[in-house]
C-alpha cells in the first residue's frame, strides 16, 4: 500500500493535525477506560460536598448534589465518542446511498434525490432535530439517530459529485462492457475511488455532531440526568452561575479539546487526501 | 435578470411542497398523535371527549385529506391555534420574528465588518505570523460550543464584573427612562447575544474570504496588474478584493439556517424572546400546530435567504446571468 504510506506521510507533515490525532486518541483510552481513571463513582451523591470548589479531594470541584466533576466530565467522554461515531456513521451510510443512486443513474433519479436534499437543507437543522426529539422520548439513542438522519445532505453531495465524474471513466466503462452489474459497478468499481472526501467530511462531521449533542443536553433534550454528558453539566453550570465557575468551565474545555482535535485531523486529512495538492511535493 | 428572478422563484414552488410535507410526515411521527398529548396529562379524558379533539384537529379523517387540508390552510397562513394558550400560531410567530430578525442582522453585520479583512489581511500575508495566529482563531471558533461561551461571559461581565445584563432585551423598568436611556438600555441587552451569535460565523466567514482570495490572487490577470506596475494596494482592493468578494455573497443566504437554528439554544440562555425560545418552548410543551409553523417558515426564511442570495451573485457576476439565459 504505497498510497497509505504517502497519505500517511502528507498527513504527518502537518504538527498540529498529529497533535490532533494524539488527543483523540488519549480521548478514546480514557473513555474506554473511564471506571479505571475516575476517581469517584459519577452519580454517587454526597450531601457533605454540595457545590465545593475545585481542590485537591476534587480537582474539579462538585455539582449541586456533591457528585465529583472531574469523574462526571471523565463519563461524559463516553457520551461524546457515541454519539459522534454513531451519528456519523449513520449520516455517512444514508449520503453514500443516496448520492451514489443520484450519481449513477443520473436524469430524473438524480433530479428528485438532489431535490430532497435541497428541501433537507432548508430547514433549520437544529429545528428539525428539536422537532423530532420533542416528539420521540430524549435519549442517547434518540439523539444518534436524530442527529444521523438530518447530517446526511453533505455527504450525498459530494458522493453523487465524484460519481459523475467516475462513471465516465474508463475503467468503469470496461468493466460494464465486461457484463458488470450495477451493483458491483456502483460498490466493487466507483465507491472505493469516491471515498477520500467522505472520509474528510465524517471527521468534521464528528465534530459537529459532538456539538450538536453537548447543545441538546444542554437544553434538557439530550442526555437525561443522572447520566453525566458534557452538555448536561453545563445545565449545573448554568443554574449555579452565580456560585460555582467551575460547573461551565471544566465540561466546555472538554468539548473544546475533542472538537478542535477532529477538525484539526480533518483539514489534515483533507489536504493529505487531495491529490491535486500532491504534484507540489518534490 | 427579471427573468432570472422568475425562474429562480418557479423552483422554490417545489421546493416549499416538499418542505410542508416533511414537516408533516415529521409531526405525525408521534406515537399516539398530537391528541394523546393533549389529553396524556389528565386521565380523566373520556374516549368521548378524545374523539371530539380528534374531530376538532380533523385527525379522524385520512392522512392525505388531512395534509391537503392543512396545507390549504397554510396557503393563507393559518397554522390553527396554539395547544398551550389558544392564541392563533401566525400571531404568535409574528410577534417574535422582529427580535430574532434584529439579532440577526446586527450578527450579519458585525460578522462581514470583523471577518473580511481578516480573510483578506491573512490572503494576502500568507505564512505571516497574522495569517498563523488568524488560522487558530478560526480554529477555535469553529470548534467552541457558542453556548459555553456565552456562559463563560455571563460569568465574567454579568456576575464578576457586573457591567452587562445576562437576560432578557430590557431591564424592568425601562418604561421610566427617557429614549435615550432606553436604547442605552438596549444596546446593553444586545452585546453578548449579538456577539456571541456572530462568533462562529466569524471564524466560517474569514476562512472562506481567505481561500477566496487565495485563489484570485494566483489569477494572471493578478499577474498581469501587478506586471503593469500597479502598486500594490491598488492590487489588492481594485482588481483581487471585488473578485474574491463575489462567492462570498452567497455565504450571507447560506449561513441564514444556521443563525436562525442557532437562536434556539442563545435565545434561551439570554431570556430573548424570539423564535428560537418560542421553538423551544413549544417543543418542551409539544405545542405541535407552533412547532409545524415555526419549522416551515424557517424553512422559508432559509430558502429566501438563498434566493437573495443567488439574486445579489448575479447582480455581481455577469456570467451567471449569461449562463441562466
Amino acid at each position: 500500500m504505497r498510497l497509505l504510506k504517502v497519505i500517511g506521510k502528507r498527513f504527518s507533515r502537518n504538527r498540529l493535525s498529529v497533535i490532533g490525532a494524539v488527543t483523540i486518541s488519549c480521548l478514546i483510552v480514557i473513555a474506554l477506560f473511564a471506571p479505571y481513571i475516575s476517581p469517584y463513582d459519577p452519580t454517587a451523591i454526597d450531601v457533605h460536598n454540595v457545590l465545593s470548589p475545585p481542590g485537591k479531594a476534587h480537582p474539579f470541584g462538585t455539582d449541586e448534589l456533591g457528585r465529583d466533576v472531574l469523574s462526571r466530565v471523565i463519563w461524559g467522554s463516553r457520551v461524546s465518542l457515541k454519539v459522534g461515531f454513531v451519528a456519523v456513521g449513520i449520516a455517512i451510510l444514508i449520503g453514500i446511498i443516496i448520492g451514489a443512486i443520484a450519481g449513477f443513474y443520473g436524469g430524473k433519479v438524480d433530479a428528485v434525490l438532489m431535490r430532497f436534499v435541497d428541501i433537507m437543507l432548508a430547514f433549520p437543522t437544529f429545528f428539525l432535530i428539536l422537532a423530532v426529539i420533542a416528539i420521540l422520548e430524549p435519549s442517547i439513542f434518540t439523539i444518534m439517530v436524530v442527529i444521523g438522519v438530518t447530517g446526511w445532505m453533505d455527504v450525498a453531495r459530494l458522493v453523487r459529485a465524484e460519481f459523475l465524474t467516475l462513471k465516465e471513466r474508463d475503467f468503469v466503462v470496461a468493466a460494464k462492457a465486461m457484463g458488470a452489474s450495477d451493483l458491483r459497478l456502483i460498490f466493487r468499481h466507483v465507491l472505493p475511488n469516491a471515498l477520500s472526501p467522505v472520509f474528510v467530511a465524517a471527521t468534521f462531521g464528528v465534530a459537529g455532531a459532538i456539538l450538536i449533542e453537548s447543545g441538546l443536553s444542554f437544553l434538557g433534550l439530550g442526555v437525561q440526568p443522572p447520566n453525566p454528558s458534557w452538555g448536561n453539566i453545563l445545565t449545573a453550570g448554568k443554574d449555579n452561575i452565580e456560585v460555582a465557575w467551575w460547573l461551565s468551565l471544566y465540561p466546555g474545555i472538554a468539548i473544546l479539546i475533542t472538537v478542535l482535535s477532529y477538525n484539526l485531523v480533518g483539514e489534515g486529512l483533507r489536504d493529505a487526501l487531495d491529490p491535486r495538492l500532491w504534484d507540489m511535493e518534490v | 435578470m427579471p427573468s432570472y428572478i422568475a425562474k429562480r422563484l418557479l423552483l422554490m414552488i417545489p421546493l416549499i411542497f416538499g418542505i410542508t410535507l416533511i414537516t408533516f410526515i415529521v409531526i405525525h411521527l408521534a406515537p399516539g398523535g398530537p391528541v394523546e398529548v393533549q389529553t396524556e396529562m389528565s386521565l380523566k379524558a373520556s374516549a368521548q371527549a378524545r374523539e371530539n379533539l380528534k374531530k376538532l384537529y380533523g385527525l379522524d379523517k385520512p392522512l392525505h385529506v388531512q395534509y391537503f387540508e392543512w396545507i390549504t390552510r397554510f396557503a393563507k397562513l393559518d397554522f390553527g391555534k396554539s395547544f398551550v394558550d389558544g392564541r392563533k400560531v401566525i400571531d404568535k410567530i409574528v410577534e417574535r420574528i422582529p427580535i430574532t430578525l434584529t439579532i440577526n442582522v446586527l450578527s450579519l453585520l458585525l460578522i462581514f465588518i470583523i471577518a473580511i479583512p481578516i480573510g483578506v489581511l491573512s490572503a494576502t500575508r500568507q505564512y505571516s505570523l497574522f495569517d498563523k495566529v488568524s488560522t487558530v482563531f478560526v480554529f477555535i471558533g469553529f470548534s467552541t460550543p457558542t453556548f459555553w461561551l456565552a456562559l463563560l461571559l455571563m460569568i465574567l461581565f454579568g456576575v464578576n464584573l457586573g457591567l452587562l445584563p445576562i437576560s432578557g432585551i430590557q431591564s424592568i423598568d425601562v418604561s421610566g427612562m427617557g429614549p435615550l436611556e432606553r436604547l442605552a438600555d438596549w444596546v446593553k441587552h444586545l452585546i453578548l447575544p449579538v456577539g456571541i451569535s456572530a462568533f462562529g460565523g466569524i471564524a466560517g466567514l474569514s476562512r472562506y474570504s481567505r481561500s477566496s482570495m487565495l485563489e484570485v490572487i494566483r489569477q494572471d490577470y493578478i499577474r498581469t496588474a501587478r506586471a503593469k506596475g500597479l502598486n500594490e494596494s491598488e492590487v489588492v482592493f481594485k482588481h483581487a478584493f471585488r473578485n474574491a468578494l463575489m462567492p462570498i455573497v452567497t455565504i450571507l443566504g447560506l449561513s441564514v439556517p444556521g443563525l436562525i437554528g442557532g437562536g434556539v439554544i442563545f435565545e434561551t440562555i439570554f431570556a430573548i424572546p424570539g423564535m428560537g425560545q418560542l421553538f423551544y418552548s413549544s417543543t418542551m410543551s409539544r405545542d405541535y400546530p407552533t412547532i409545524m409553523g415555526i419549522l416551515v417558515i424557517g424553512a422559508i426564511l432559509t430558502l429566501v435567504g438563498n434566493l437573495i442570495a443567488d439574486v445579489s451573485y448575479a447582480l455581481v457576476d455577469p456570467r451567471i446571468r449569461v449562463k441562466s439565459r
